[in-house]
């Protein structure tokens, strides 16, 4: 099979989960929702302190950016799986792992892209420096693909289960602490105006590792899931 | 609807057997398809009818046995293998959000596209004038034959088709009868899986009764 027809399939799968989400807008503004309130109940609950909050804020919107991914995971397969389209990719004649990835880079502009977009606001809610939401910025920038990429692993591995919920949080979640560490404590260290090109090269290699093995893991979980 | 190019294709069973939660549902099954042949599968509900096609397609494998086309394993062969044929299932495989047209277009772009137009492969299966129609506002039997139209819009010798007739009125069986025939009668092939008795040329006709 042709790159040129291979390059094609990438690019219409892409815009059709684009045009899905589009008219789904309800069901995918859910995890924004859930990331910038669950962001902006902090200061309400532990009271308007400003260096506190300030000390809490990459924690606080790393672990709600977590949530809300989490929360949108199980829509990068599971309709497709209900409607009988993934077996359709499975069959396709073109690498799964290819259309895989697309539909990993829909799911991150639908869902990873918006809480990028919005996340310096809720550092200003939080009373974060500007380094530090700089800093927040670039770590989300790096970080929320990793969050799509290995969660994608996850969902295609409990697609087939009637009740997947669980055992995905519990499958993802432990690959997702590493990520978590590095980037709330890069946020920290730039806050307090220490130097961060350590914690954002591990980050980036973090998403590098994922980018390049996570698509075949993909497609071999749907394998699994579907036979 | 362009010529089969593929003309000496065949696939062949070797010793087949699956096995489903302890219950051997078949063993030591061999067939051959070739071009222009159809394989009809019959038996009682929940006789492995279903299991054996998504065997054939790849998605399943055999508990013992195995698929080749061309002398070469399907499993070996993957994308090779799946660009040669095309699957029809219980699920129909449309996404309800998108119009027939937008479905149709992301089969042929999953697929090796053949150059019909999209417009004509639903005219085909009586599904024009609903192009700009969400597909969940379709009918059971429409949608039915919108996964059938994707059929019409790649290059493929096999098809597998899985009860093709469920929810068809009258005239949609008479329609995707009429297009099973042609494709054989072009050399294409056929393994089919139905409860309604279809009316395809017999002598083409290989029957595999998984009861008995």
């Amino acid at each position: 099979m042709s790159t040129d027809s291979l390059s094609r399939a990438f690019t219409v799968l892409i815009r059709r989960d684009l045009l899905l989400a589009a008219r789904r807008r309800a069901e995918m503004a859910n995890p924004l929702l859930f990331f910038i309130l669950v962001t902006s109940l902090f200061p309400l609950g532990i009271g308007a302190n400003p260096n506190l909050l300030q000390a809490v804020a990459p924690g606080i919107i790393w672990v709600a950016a977590l949530l809300a991914a989490m929360l949108s995971l199980d829509s990068v397969f599971r309709s497709d799986f209900e409607d009988g389209t993934l077996e359709q990719y499975l069959m396709s004649s073109h690498p799964v792992s290819v259309l895989v990835l697309a539909k990993v880079i829909a799911h991150w502009l639908v869902t990873g892209l918006p809480l990028l977009v919005i996340s310096p606001l809720l550092g200003i809610l939080l009373g974060l420096p500007e380094t530090g939401i700089k800093t927040l910025f670039i770590t989300l920038l790096l970080g929320t693909p990793v969050l799509s990429l290995i969660g994608s692993v996850g969902v295609a591995l409990t697609v087939g289960l009637r009740k997947g919920g669980m055992i995905l949080s519990l499958l993802v979640l432990p690959l997702y602490i590493p990520l978590l560490i590095f980037a709330s404590s890069a946020v920290d260290s730039a806050a307090a105006g220490l130097p961060v090109t350590a914690h954002l090269s591990l980050i980036a290699a973090l998403l590098v590792l994922a980018l390049s093995l996570s698509p075949f893991a993909t497609a071999a979980a749907l394998r699994v899931s579907l036979s | 609807m362009t010529e089969i190019n593929n003309k000496t294709a065949s696939l062949h069973a070797n010793g087949l057997e699956c096995i489903r939660d302890d219950r051997t549902l078949f063993s030591q099954l061999d067939f051959t398809l070739h071009p222009g042949q159809v394989l009809l599968l019959e038996g009682r509900n929940g006789s492995g009818k279903t299991s054996l096609l998504r065997i054939l397609c790849g998605i399943r494998l055999p508990d013992e046995g195995s698929i080749t086309w061309d002398g070469t394993d399907i499993g070996r062969l993957g994308p090779d293998y799946h660009q040669h044929m095309a699957y029809v299932g219980h699920r129909d495989g449309n996404k309800l959000d998108l119009t027939p047209f937008e479905n149709l277009a992301m089969a042929r772009a999953l697929g090796k596209a053949n150059d019909t137009p999209l417009q004509v492969a639903l005219e085909q299966v009586d599904l024009q004038g609903f192009e700009d129609v969400p597909t969940r506002n379709l009918s059971a039997g429409q949608q039915r034959r919108l996964a059938l139209a994707r059929l019409l819009v790649t290059d493929t010798v096999l098809w597998i088709l899985d009860e093709p007739f469920t929810s068809l009125d009258v005239d949609g069986i008479r329609i995707v009868e009429a297009l099973l025939d042609r494709h054989t009668a072009q050399g294409g092939m056929l393994a089919v899986t139905s409860h309604h008795t279809v009316n395809l040329d017999h002598s083409r006709v290989q029957r595999i009764n998984l009861s008995s």
